[in-house]
């Protein structure tokens, strides 16, 4: 097709959306790259699935601009419906039908694309091509759904909330499949709000906040921006609170905060900060009840932005 | 990648309209409702309410002396009479509590007393047959020579003008339920605004409604039609030809009805309880079971602008007079009228999130 290759898959300006008093979208831009995987990271409610369906022209924006692979909604709808693929955050599909017969109906609202049997192949659904939906495991409805995404060979995939529910070992197959697509060479726009998702799927993520992007990057770079490798999280017994300026002074350590009795510190040298922090807290006579260290991830880039966790659970 | 062929069946219209029938006959109860109830209710109806040998009128006589034997003997001639020789306590009782419907009583003298309460019809009635019988058997003779002969003629029967009505009731229900549930319930799982991120028809969509509908019709009309005529010999005078356009004009009616009032409603519950509001006045007073010509003439204009009140009125004048299509016109008229009104309505209303 013409304009793929000199127009971005998605470009977003100025994006608004408010239903009544509550602003959902407030001045949000975003720029997808040919081929890449972009990830909306953020909680709920931060305006991540507004903004995706507005893309996906299922709503519509109050203000700003929306170009999808250099077309707007309004204007070239009927040919934007047959270049995307869409999967939406909850769709139940009709519980009598087969795979097949689901997979058949929505392949034939598109021209061009692959078989039905082979899109059941692509989501690893060839076992359950004769059975009815309403007997599919919630990770079986969300292959469906991708598939259903699929049948129309589309130069852009839209996925809300893809593994939202699902139980470990069904999030990581549909991450598998979702990587499968992404080596096509095809764009993907993807909401989460599972930061490990965002790391393994994406190549650029951006976190997404009051219907704001706050940070913008690889997830490299997101991390790399707390300057600081790892995170280690403590809890003390009763105590007066610790003066979280002294325990940002400690050798090797960033930054510290604490929130709910647990304090957290940012630290660039795991093995200077332990031995410091132990040697301040006997000095204060201070009980541990209990310790943690990890590599600093997206989530930390998220709590560091705005001192809320990405699910509060 | 490989680009299927498109061969008919891959046809998002034969898609969609299968999927419709899929959806139909994999649900149990709908099957039942549609096709097996009515005929149910047919049969139903049409044994309760068989043209029977009219049954015979029990009285009770008190026999006192010789004037309460001959009165009983005189009363026993009459075959329409049943009588009981009872102890006048007893008769009172049994007319009390209705199993005699009039006590004769020997007054003496040759004279007969009758008891009975003037406000049941059927009192009224044994009050003629123990009269006759009382002035026969004193040997009263008839000036007038009659001769009797029986009639019962299909067309006239209960069950003729019950089927008209459970047919018009059925393409009602089937055409309002069919449509209103599956399209709101389609709503509530987001499957609508799922449907409408490809690139589907939206007239497609809503056609495949009708589709699958009138050919349901089909088979409804069939089966219902067909047991009423093979059982009960109901008569068909009107030709093939109107019976079919009226049966489709009424299905895409209430088709139109059910979009309407699915066009919005975001529950399953929220629909049901629109749907019984608009479909009970219907089921009262549009002449199903008994005429509509019942209620009184203030309620005639609102009765007659219902649309199963012209249905149905079509239905009957059409098969059991057979008339004509210019006889036809204002039920014809006011079905379609329906039919725009609530297609137009539903299409500017109709909210596919």
């Amino acid at each position: 097709m013409t304009g793929t290759s000199t127009h971005p898959p998605l470009r977003v300006r100025g994006l608004r959306k408010a239903y009544g008093d509550v602003v959902a979208v407030d001045g949000l831009d975003l720029e997808i790259r040919a081929g890449e995987c972009f990830g909306l990271l953020g909680p709920n409610g931060a305006g991540k699935t507004t903004t995706i369906e507005i893309c996906e022209g299922l709503n519509t924006p109050d203000g700003g601009e929306v170009l999808v692979l250099g077309r707007q909604w309004g204007r070239d709808d009927r040919e934007l419906r047959e270049r995307l693929g869409i999967s939406l955050q909850e769709t139940l599909f009709s519980d009598k039908l087969t795979v097949a017969e689901t997979v058949r109906l929505f392949r034939s609202f598109y021209r061009d694309g692959p078989t039905p049997d082979a899109v059941i192949g692509m989501v690893q659904l060839q076992e359950k091509t004769g059975s009815r939906v309403g007997q599919l495991s919630g990770g079986q409805r969300q292959r469906l759904a991708l598939a259903c995404a699929l049948v129309g060979n589309p130069e852009l995939l839209f996925l809300d909330e893809p593994t939202t529910g699902l139980d470990p070992q069904s999030r990581r197959q549909l991450w598998e499949l979702i990587e499968g697509y992404k080596a096509s060479g095809r764009a993907i726009l993807l909401t989460t709000h599972y930061m490990e998702e965002a790391e393994r799927l994406c190549d650029r993520v951006a976190i997404v906040d009051h219907g704001r992007v706050i940070a913008l990057g690889t997830p490299r770079e997101l991390i790399a921006s707390l300057r600081a490798e790892h995170v280690l999280e403590f809890a003390a017994g009763d105590t007066s609170p610790i003066d979280e300026r002294a325990l940002a002074s400690l050798e090797g350590v960033c930054s510290a905060g604490q929130r709910d009795g647990t304090y957290r510190l940012q630290v660039s040298e795991l093995h200077r900060a332990v031995p410091a922090l132990l040697g301040e807290l006997r000095r204060r006579e201070i009980q541990l009840t209990e310790l943690r260290t990890h590599s600093a991830t997206l989530e930390d880039v998220f709590v560091t932005l705005t001192g809320r966790h990405l699910r509060e659970d | 990648m490989r680009t299927e062929r498109r061969r008919w069946r891959s046809h998002s219209l034969v898609q969609l309209t299968l999927v419709r029938y899929r959806e139909f006959i994999r649900e149990p109860e709908a099957v039942f409702w549609v096709f097996v109830f009515p005929i149910l209710l047919t049969a139903g109806l049409g044994i309760a309410f068989r043209n029977q040998a009219p049954e015979r009128t029990a009285v009770a006589v008190v026999e006192s002396g010789e004037g309460g034997v001959r009165l009983a003997e005189a009363l026993r001639a009459n075959p329409d009479l049943s009588v009981q020789s009872l102890g006048d306590s007893a008769a009172r009782e049994a007319l009390r509590t209705g199993r005699v419907a009039l006590i004769a009583v020997a007054a003496g003298r040759g004279a007969v007393e009758y008891r009975f309460d003037s406000e049941r019809p059927e009192s009224r009635a044994a009050r003629l047959l123990v009269d006759d019988a009382v002035q026969r058997g004193a040997g009263r003779r008839d000036p007038v020579g009659v001769r009797e002969r029986q009639v019962s003629e299909p067309g006239s029967r209960y069950v003729d003008f019950v089927v008209p009505g459970l047919l018009g009731m059925n393409i009602m229900g089937s055409g309002i339920w069919g449509l209103g549930f599956a399209i709101v319930d389609a709503r509530r799982k987001k499957l609508l605004k799922r449907l409408i991120a490809t690139p589907m028809s939206r007239t497609q969509y809503l056609a495949s409604f009708l589709l699958s509908r009138i050919t349901m019709l089909v088979v409804e009309v069939a089966l219902l039609l067909g047991f009423a005529v093979l059982v009960f010999g109901v008569p068909l005078r009107g030709s093939w030809g109107m019976l079919a356009l009226i049966c489709l004009l009424s299905a895409l009616a209430f088709s139109a009805l059910g979009l309407l009032l699915a066009s919005r409603a975001q529950t399953v519950e929220g629909v049901s309880g629109l749907m019984n509001l608009i479909m009970l006045p219907m089921w009262i007073f549009s002449g199903v079971f008994f005429s509509a010509s019942r209620f009184p003439d203030s309620l005639q204009p609102f009765i007659q602008a219902l649309p199963l009140t012209a249905v149905i009125d079509a239905l009957r004048a059409s098969m059991l007079e057979g008339a004509s299509a210019a006889r036809l016109l204002p039920e014809l008229g006011v079905i379609a009228l329906w039919l725009v009104g609530s297609f137009v309505l539903a299409v500017r209303m109709f909210r596919w999130r």
